[in-house]
């Protein structure tokens, strides 16, 4: 194993320990209120962090951001980041046995990063290969993996533990962390959070209208939401 | 004269009797396109005008809407435990919330794109989805499914599907919350209140 490999290897080891142990923490400390959310008091602590990193810095830099940035150039950094997740999307898709799906993912990489000049540009999607939405997480889901509760993380936000440890995996598969050197890196990291974020701000004023718990609301929208993915869209009903 | 008052009335018997029988798909595909050319052509709405996308919303989507379904499915279980008049009173407050919440949403609507998905049904068929997208430039399309059921009056939408996200079950440990807490009266309190805050904000 040369160094990079090593490096990588460690760094991966520590993210899977890390992982590991907050589970385990997290379990031990796990009460039965409710079924779907039994770190409810630990979640609510981070969901008030969250909402102050938020409101002070997140939304203003997104709302910023949103204003000085034309459409066209917002389209394009949305874009450039969707087509660098292609791979991984398709790798996953591959994992969790739609090889079709994969198929049109590694299409949408090629044409994108060809034509569509890096992926500025999502010219397959106007050929009608449609974008997936296909992570680590879901592909532990769909191999049986239940998902371990709810819980809200600082600045990433609402994860079950299964799709903690699958976001941890994703980073290891994400281009944009392997870029180098790291000043680069952190630079696109933080540009797609802010696009992110941005692209979130619409339903801002939605959320806080409709919701009578703010906190309940996006845990059981973020739940509903993650079920429909892992169904790829159609999700099996359920009983009243 | 008789002859022709007869074949007035048939006339309209047929026309209204196959417009309550449009067909799902048709009435979401027409309801939306009329909605989206009035905000299109709106500045106010587009400026985000609360008062006249409610309004709107009024006129022409809540028609085809069943609000009371739409609580019983939000409530679950403890439904059945309200009395009419609870019943009833919920269903009021929910449909303040719901109406005011989600309208406002379409005073963002700039050039997005709806997309019709294909649609299926049997004969016999009471309760359906339809399916249709949301297609904007720069971002992944966004799922938006409507539930609907047949009703003497024509199809009647009882639930909306974001994202797979449903703005109604999206409520149920809410609700579920504020009843362990205070009953179903405290629950219409808790709506009230809040669309009472809301609308002091305007």
């Amino acid at each position: 194993m040369n160094q990079a490999m090593s490096a990588k290897a460690m760094r991966w080891g520590r993210r899977l320990a890390t992982a590991g142990v907050v589970a385990l923490a997290l379990a031990g400390g796990a009460s039965a209120q409710d079924e779907h959310d039994p770190y409810e008091g630990f979640n609510r602590t981070m969901f008030t962090v969250n909402e102050a990193i938020d409101t002070y810095a997140a939304k203003p830099i997104a709302k910023g951001y949103d204003k000085a940035v034309p459409l066209p150039v917002k389209a394009g950094v949305g874009n450039f980041f969707n087509n660098a997740g292609d791979l991984w999307i398709g790798l996953n898709g591959a994992l969790q046995g739609k090889l079709p799906d994969a198929g049109n993912d590694l299409a949408r990489l090629l044409i994108n990063s060809t034509v569509g000049i890096f992926g500025l540009f999502d010219v397959a999607s106007e050929l009608g290969l449609e974008k997936h939405e296909e992570d680590f997480g879901q592909t532990l889901a769909v191999w049986g993996v239940s998902d371990g509760g709810y819980l809200y993380w600082p600045i990433i936000g609402p994860r079950t533990v299964r799709d903690t440890f699958g976001w941890g995996v994703d980073t290891f598969g994400d281009p944009v962390m392997a870029t180098r050197p790291v000043s680069v890196r952190n630079g696109m990291a933080a540009l797609r959070f802010v696009d992110i974020r941005a692209s979130l701000l619409p339903a801002d004023k939605v959320v806080e209208e409709a919701a009578l718990d703010k906190y309940a609301y996006i845990r059981d929208g973020y739940l509903q939401r993650r079920r429909n993915l892992i169904y790829d869209g159609r999700p099996p009903r359920l009983d009243d | 004269m008789m002859k022709k008052l007869f074949s007035l009335l048939l006339t309209l018997l047929i026309s209204s009797a196959a417009f309550a029988q449009e067909a799902p798909d048709a009435l979401i595909q027409r309801v939306t396109e009329e909605v989206l050319e009035i905000v299109r052509k709106d500045k106010d709405i587009q400026n985000g005008s609360t008062q006249k996308v409610v309004d709107l919303a009024e006129k022409k989507v809540l028609p085809h809407f069943n609000f009371q379904h739409m609580t019983a499915l939000a409530l679950g279980k403890e439904w059945r435990k309200a009395s009419p008049q609870q019943q009833q009173q919920l269903t009021a407050e929910f449909k303040t919330l719901l109406v005011r919440t989600y309208s406002n949403a379409l005073t963002g609507y700039r050039n997005q794109r709806i997309v019709y998905k294909p649609f299926k049904m049997n004969a016999g068929d009471t309760d359906v989805l339809v399916r249709t997208e949301v297609v904007q430039p720069g971002s992944k399309p966004v799922q938006l499914d409507y539930s609907l059921e047949k009703q003497d009056s024509g199809w009647k939408v009882y639930d909306v599907v974001v994202a797979g996200i449903s703005l109604v079950t999206n409520y149920r440990d809410q609700f579920g919350q504020e009843v362990r807490n205070g009953g179903i009266d405290g629950l219409i309190a808790s709506i009230a209140a809040k669309n009472k805050s809301l609308e002091n904000r305007k």
